[in-house]
């Protein structure tokens, strides 16, 4: 009864649709005997669009392109979203796989010579793809707005700046005449979900058209009969590409799709680094300085690019067999080690990457925060506030919620307020024995008390907040920035960790200028309280 | 291609494509249907000072409240219907009809809460005088402390 209503319904389908001959001409193509294991790259990379398509949909469905949800939207997937850090991983980590998928395929062809006639155009379109796969790279860095995504980015729009005649417009096209904002991260988001996959839907299709026009090119050579692709060569696609998902899925679960603080336009300290397929070209510009610059930002990429789309019309001989091929081989080689030198050397010169936060096992969106805010919350606890106020929810107390919107009082006012006896403290004794550096942390965390982020300094971990009032109370940010906020005497505090380790820190304290000549720090000695307490602020402090 | 071989294969492929396809649909399944780790905090909402609050007709009340939504906390207005009895006895009413979510108001004349949009009729007690609403308005949980009225969730009539 139900396998003649299955049958029935697949006669009926097939009789509207004919997706059953389709799907069986397709799977049944002849193929060349030749055919083999270096032909499988294409499948992988045709998998991880089709990932990356899925990914993208989901994360999409939580993200907001605007300045300043974004980066609250990302760690809302990242924090919030079951499964969200898994799906961000495998969208973050399946861009690398695709660019080195898509550079394998395209190698696989460039050696066997399946870019020569009539294939001419199936390459044509194999270059604009790779092309695509790198734009999607480039614009969807900015999406989660982060301190790397902004600043990298600005580079890129600088560079793009430099390109001749079309500069200008392409500055003006991303939005960022000024600096990168609200409008460059729209155009930006646009581009990357509706502009980049329709071009790319629609290439790939074509892509796909030439390839079974065209064949699979034959090895040179004698050859057996035409096999058909299913199911030897389907299997080895499926293999190839079940292969490539075990290793994608293991680095996802290793290693979480980096997030850093969100973009601080004010950040000079920042040094911006892009992806690492693009660390060969940020190396280059080191060797081409001055008034060379546009030849390694613009020339010599332009240059490749030409070289990419001219390889079929250069090379017009016949196919041979790979391993005569010297001239193609040595071309890849060449092309391997000069990527290999640049990006390496680009990697030789970036500070490691220190997940500071997270080994001192503090939540990394807590260390965005101002050491005022941070230290205002340590206030908050230990001088009895919480007596008749809460931050943002709890039972109702005497006092408002102080993330209420209508507690916007001007400092002068906040700060008698917490000098005043029994109001502050609700009724324990007053606030009058506080600092000023005290009274100002207090006074910044109210002005700054959103009930968003109240919620995440409500849970703030005791070791860092005694360490944000260790650094508040020695005034340290007199002199050092810290998220945005302090002063330029001495260098920005960010990033700490993948620059400097316990001891020399330590050592630093006590005699400033043995280690830094010319640093006007003055020595501190702190208690080993106080000690452990800075240490953690300031290790798991974010780049 | 030997049948014991192309066996083979047939049966990998469909194991490896059902592998591959369940690594990605589960995942994406929790993603799309899996609760946020932090729901909406449970806080009492400060309504107001309800002492002059005159007891009889239902009055319609407004106050502000943190609306977690999604990545963001939202401080946004929002209104209910209060039936006041006696200084304690209060009934909250959350402003929505029961039925397909219209604003409803109280009709002085009638005497009951009438729904504009499928003309369903409510009761002062919440209950249903005319469909299409089939259950009764929801209610908010109150507290009252000194003056001021106090909300937490709104529920049906019938958990509360």
């Amino acid at each position: 009864m139900l396998s003649a209503l299955v049958r029935k319904s697949r006669e009926w389908l097939e009789s509207r649709t004919g997706t059953e001959t389709s799907m069986r001409r397709f799977l049944m193509e002849d193929i060349p005997s030749s055919a083999g294991w270096p032909q499988v790259f294409g499948s992988i990379a045709l998998f991880l669009v089709l990932t990356q398509a899925l990914t993208g949909v989901l994360l999409a469905i939580n993200y907001t392109p605007s300045h300043d949800e974004a980066y609250r939207s990302v760690t809302y997937v990242m924090r919030e979203v079951t499964a969200g850090k898994m799906i961000r991983g495998l969208h973050h980590w399946g861009a690398s796989f695709m660019v080195v998928c898509v550079v394998l395929h395209m190698v696989q062809v460039f050696l066997y010579g399946a870019y020569k006639k009539p294939r001419e155009v199936t390459w044509l379109a194999g270059v604009l793809l790779l092309l695509l796969t790198l734009a999607f790279g480039l614009t969807g860095y900015l999406l989660p707005w982060d301190n790397r995504a902004y600043w990298a980015t600005m580079v890129t729009v600088r560079l793009a700046s430099q390109a001749p005649l079309a500069g200008p417009y392409l500055v003006k096209l991303a939005g960022a005449t000024e600096q990168l904002g609200a409008l460059t991260l729209s155009r930006f988001y646009a581009m990357h979900v509706l502009i980049l996959p329709a071009v790319t839907a629609a290439l790939i299709g074509f892509h796909l058209y030439l390839v079974r026009r065209h064949g699979v090119t034959p090895g040179a050579g004698p050859h057996g009969p035409d096999d058909k692709f299913y199911p030897r060569q389907a299997f080895r696609d499926v293999l190839a590409i079940f292969v490539t998902f075990l290793i994608l899925f293991a680095i996802v679960f290793n290693d979480a799709a980096p997030t850093e603080r969100m973009a601080d336009p004010t950040d000079t300290a920042y040094v911006p680094r892009p992806d690492w397929y693009f660390l060969f070209l940020f190396q280059m510009l080191k060797v081409f300085r001055g008034p060379l610059e546009p030849i390694g930002s613009i020339g010599l990429p332009t240059l490749a690019v030409l070289a990419l789309f001219a390889v079929p019309f250069l090379d017009r001989t016949a196919v041979r067999r790979v391993r005569q091929r010297i001239t193609a081989i040595g071309m890849v080689v060449l092309a391997v080690a000069l990527w290999s030198a640049l990006t390496f050397g680009a990697m030789a010169g970036s500070p490691p990457r220190v997940a500071s936060a997270a080994l001192a096992g503090i939540p990394p969106q807590l260390t965005q925060f101002a050491a005022d805010e941070l230290a205002g919350v340590g206030l908050f606890r230990r001088e009895g506030c919480g007596g008749c106020h809460n931050l943002v929810t709890g039972e109702p107390k005497e006092g408002p919620n102080l993330a209420g919107t209508d507690l916007q009082k001007p400092r002068e006012w906040r700060i008698v307020h917490f000098n005043q006896s029994n109001r502050a403290a609700g009724g324990k004794g007053g606030a009058s024995h506080l600092s000023l550096a005290e009274l100002n942390a207090l006074s910044v965390l109210l002005a700054k008390l959103t009930a968003e982020h109240g919620h995440e300094l409500e849970q703030a971990p005791q070791q860092l907040i005694d360490g944000a009032e260790v650094y508040t109370s020695h005034a340290c940010g007199s002199c050092h920035r810290v998220n945005g906020s302090g002063g330029e005497i001495g260098p920005s505090l960010n990033g700490l960790a993948a620059r400097r380790d316990r001891q020399w820190i330590l050592r630093h304290f006590a005699a400033p200028q043995a280690l830094s000549p010319g640093s006007v720090m003055p020595p501190y000695h702190f208690s080993k309280t106080e000690e452990d307490a800075i240490m953690i602020y300031l290790l798991s402090l974010p780049q | 291609m030997q049948a014991g071989r192309r066996n083979f294969c047939e049966t990998a492929i469909y194991v490896l494509v059902s592998f591959v396809a369940a690594a990605l649909g589960l995942p994406a399944g929790f993603y799309l249907f899996g609760s946020p780790r932090n729901e909406t905090p449970n806080e009492w909402i400060d309504a107001g000072d309800i002492s002059n609050l005159p007891a009889g007709a239902p009055r319609q009340i407004t106050f502000v409240r943190n609306r977690v939504d999604g990545w963001s906390v939202r401080s946004t207005k929002d209104s209910a219907w209060i039936v006041k009895d006696g200084p304690e006895d209060v009934t909250v009413f959350a402003p929505l009809c029961t039925h397909l979510g219209c604003a409803y108001h109280w009709d002085t004349k009638a005497g009951v809460f009438a729904c504009p949009c499928h003309g369903s009729a409510f009761d002062r007690k919440g209950e249903v005088i005319t469909g299409p609403a089939t259950r009764p308005l929801d209610r908010y949980v109150t507290k009252i402390e000194g003056a001021r009225l106090w909300l937490g969730k709104s529920k049906p009539s019938s958990e509360s």
